[in-house]
Formats: structure tokens, sequence, C-alpha cells
């Protein structure tokens, strides 16, 4: 049959050379290879101890912020819920009351703010939604868990320590 | 017979048999470490300082495991197996000299179990003797991939015997005896017998690799085709006595290399040494020079494990049979004539 495409290509076996067939200059040949690779720094990295570097685009948990003042900056406008393209963030609002004035810096906060981690795809579209610059997603990589419910994340995972007091 | 000769008899096996286990376990770590170092890896590092306990670890784990014995096996004989493994594997380390004599007093101690006047058959005769252990394992389990993995290690160790025995007979022809007490004293200083017999020692150690089943000869555990092999039925501290006892072979095997082939205890320069060291610590010395020359085959072994694939079992029969055995006896030729022209001018 006519070859359809030019990108046949002839192998020809040759008989092995002599060198070749007495095996020992290949042999040799690995053996300096391997032993090369002997010395060569090992790719390695001992995990617990010593973590890789992470990219400077790496997206990993979650945190909400609090502003200069370890205000919650969360407003609970619902954006980031809205953007979600999994489906991972739930959130009820409520009023602040005039005593809680210290701890959320708009009238209207987030009472209960959950991301379901085994939903969340780590897209990154609630910190871009945001307008308050309240979600980033700056954390550690999301610790393995047994039940799924234990992976529902709270506000007292996801929000930020609050600021040391002076 | 005095007394005070037995108990230094019954000391020296107790050392020699307690290092050649020891090396065995060691071994086991430094392959993993030396197979991850030559990839570019770590290996194990997390069992004490530098992974130094993963011996015992790993032993510990095959004492704990729970102990199967196959329904359908000869029981008697399934027991038998890693323990002949185990005991052909240990004895052959009782005619190797690990030293010139220690001189305490007027007291010569032989840093030798015995040395019997044909101790290179015995060698030859125990190492040949391992192969049973891998038969009745793998006879007994009942098993096609187990008796097929026998089968193999059976006729791969026969085949490469004959070229073995045939490359120490033309050693035999250099050094006119087979006490190895006398094989190494000849080799006194720098005179190796590597440097006579090249062709012989390259022989001796390819047919060493198929003897102690390692690689590029692991046939009989070839994974890809018989799962583990021989020792596939086998479970806890039988298993670990199979693998302990390829250690051991290897073991044994580097050291008969070191001491027929490269000096055994002798090294250059060791007059001089043993005339400013005196008659205990220079004798010492000459056994650490034999033992790094065993730790450097050792490591041999392991550096040829992780370069060279495994042959296939029709390549193993054809370098054997079509290569190695003209070789060894073009080798006794060679000896032969040249012995013939040195003796005649």
């Amino acid at each position: 049959m006519e070859p359809l495409t030019n990108k046949k290509k002839v192998l020809i076996q040759k008989p092995l050379t002599f060198s070749e067939r007495i095996y020992l200059p290949a042999l040799t040949k690995g053996l300096s290879i391997t032993i090369s690779h002997f010395f060569k720094k090992e790719a390695t990295i001992r995990y617990p101890e010593v973590q890789r570097e992470m990219s400077i685009n790496w997206r990993g948990m979650h945190s909400l912020k609090r502003d200069e003042n370890g205000k919650e900056r969360c407003t609970a406008c619902g954006l980031c819920a809205l953007s979600c393209p999994a489906e991972a963030i739930t959130m009820i609002a409520a009023e602040r009351k005039p005593e809680e004035k210290d701890l959320y810096r708009e009238e209207k906060y987030a009472s209960v703010y959950e991301i379901n981690m085994l939903r969340c795809i780590f897209c990154g579209l609630c910190e871009e939604a945001c307008p308050k610059e309240a979600i980033y997603l700056d954390g550690p990589i999301v610790p393995s868990d047994y039940l799924r419910k234990d992976f529902i994340y709270g506000k007292d995972k996801l929000v930020e320590q609050p600021l040391e007091k002076k | 017979m005095d007394i005070s000769f037995v108990i230094e008899k019954f000391i020296l096996v107790a050392i020699i048999f307690g290092i050649s286990l020891v090396i065995a376990m060691y071994s086991t770590y430094a392959e993993r470490k030396v197979a991850a170092f030559l990839q570019d890896r770590l290996g194990p590092d997390r069992a004490g300082p530098f992974g130094m306990l993963q011996p015992l670890a790993d032993g510990l784990k095959m004492f704990m495991k729970e102990e199967i014995v196959p329904t359908n096996s000869n029981k008697m004989l399934f027991m038998v197996g890693p323990g002949l493994a185990m005991l052909t594997a240990c004895i052959g380390t009782a005619v190797i000299p690990w030293g010139s004599d220690i001189t305490i007093g007027d007291r010569v101690i032989a840093l030798q179990v015995t040395d019997i006047n044909v101790g290179l058959l015995y060698i030859f005769g125990v190492v040949s003797l391992g192969v049973y252990g891998v038969m009745i394992g793998g006879w007994a389990s009942n098993n096609k991939y187990s008796l097929l993995s026998a089968i193999r290690a059976a006729s791969q160790n026969i085949s490469y015997e004959v070229s073995m025995g045939l490359s120490i007979i033309a050693l035999l022809m250099v050094t006119n005896t087979m006490s190895l007490k006398e094989i190494v004293e000849q080799q006194h200083g720098w005179h190796w017998n590597v440097l006579y017999q090249p062709l012989g020692f390259l022989l001796f150690i390819i047919c060493s690799f198929a003897e102690t089943n390692r690689a590029p000869f692991d046939l009989p555990e070839c994974e890809t085709e018989l799962i583990g092999g021989y020792h596939t039925e086998y479970s806890s501290m039988k298993l670990g006595f199979y693998l302990f006892a390829e250690y051991i072979n290897m073991f044994v095997s580097a050291t008969v290399m070191a001491t027929l082939y490269f000096g055994g205890y002798n090294y250059p320069g060791m007059d001089w040494v043993l005339l400013h060291t005196g008659p205990v610590i220079g004798p010492l010395i000459g056994t650490a020079v034999l033992f790094a020359k065993i730790f450097a085959f050792i490591f041999f072994f392991m550096w040829v494990r992780w370069t060279i694939p495994r042959f296939r079992y029709d390549q193993l029969m054809h370098l054997g049979w079509k290569t190695l055995i003209p070789l060894a006896i073009a080798n006794i030729v060679i000896t032969g004539l040249v012995i013939a022209i040195v003796e005649k001018f």
C-alpha cells in the first residue's frame, strides 16, 4: 500500500557490534550514570518539618478579616455566596446592637458564616467579589478530617484572631 | 584439646555469627538508602537518627505479623524451608580467615573458626546448598508461582555454578591450594589474585550475582511474572528469614570475593603497619581492611541492582551456558599456558 503520509520511518535493526555484545561498556556507562546521581542533591522535602514554599498566587483556607481596630469587616452582603460556583458559602445576617460596636464595623454583620470545605474549589471568586475586603484565601492547606460535618467551617475557624490589646 | 581453645573458638563463632546477622540486618537499611540516593531520594529517615532504627522496626513488624500456613501446603517442608535457607547462609562464614593471627603473650589466636584444607570446596558446597531452602519453600507452598520460581532458582544456580567452579579452577592453578588461609597469605601486600586472574574475577562476580539471586539475575523473585516468587505464600518471620538469608548470602559472597581475589586482610604497606602497631592492633587493622572491602562489594551489589534491568530467562541461560562457560574454559587454558611458560623460562 502507498503510504498516506511522509511520516513513515523505516527501522533497520543492525546486528550488535562486538562492544555492544560483550555488554560491559554499556554496563560501566550505566553504572557511572547511577553513581553520578548518588552525589546529587535529593529532591525530597522532609514534609512536616520542612514545608514547600507556596506560589505567590496560592489560594488556601479562607480567613475573614478584621479592620485596623479589630472589628469584623464582613457585612453579610452575600456577594461571596452569590459568586461562589460551588455554592459552598452560607450566611445568616444580623443587626448590630449598640453594645457590639467594637466587634463589627458596619451595622449589619454575619451572625453565622459557614464554608463547606468539601464543596469549595478554591477558585478565589469570593475574594474577588467581596466589596469590603473581608475574605481572603491566604491560609494553609485545609487539614483532613474524619467526618463530613467537620468540614463545614464556621466563624470560629474562619475569623482572624482578634488584634492584641495594648 | 584444652578448654581455653574451645572457649576461644566459641567466642569467635558467636562474634562472627553476630556480625553477619547485624551486617545482614543493616544491609536491608543500606539497600534502601543506596537505592534512594541513586534515585535522588532520601530513603528511610524517620525511625531514629537517619532512620538507623529502621531494621529493628522492620524486624519487630515481621515478628508481629500473623503467621499463615496455606491449607494444602506440605506443612513440615513449609517450616523447614526458611530455616534451611538461613542455616546454609550462616555456616558459610566458618572457613573465612578474618585476620592474621593475634598474639597475646605466648598465645596465638587465629581469627578463623577452622582452617580446613578444602576450605574453598566447603564454601562452594555451602553456597550451592543455599538453593535448597528456596526449592523446598517453593515446593511446599503448593502454589504454581512458587513452584515456577523454585524451578527457576534451581536451574539458574546449577547453570551458574558450572562457570563459577571453572573460574575457581583457574584460581586454584595459580594458588595451588584450597585452604583459604593459605590463599590469603599468598596475596600478601598488594599481590592480589585479581591482578593475576582478572577474567576469572569477572566470571566469579557475575556468577555470584546469579548465585545470590540478586539483580540483574533475580528471576526467582521476579515480581512482574511470579508475584513474590518462592516466598509468595510466606508471611511473618518465615518471610523475614528468606529475605534475611538473601542478605546474609550477599555478605558471604562479598566476603568470599574479597578473600579470594582482593587479598582478604592484606593491604599495601601492611608490614610497616604491623611493625608499628604491635601483634594485637595490627591484625585487627587488617580485619578492618577486610570489612572495608566487604562493604565495598556489598555496595557494588546494590549499585548494580539499581542500574541494570533484570535479564529475561532465555538471556540468563544464554549468558550462563554459551558465554560464561566458554570464557571460563578459555581462562583455564590461558592460565595453564602462562604457568607452563613461566615455569619453563
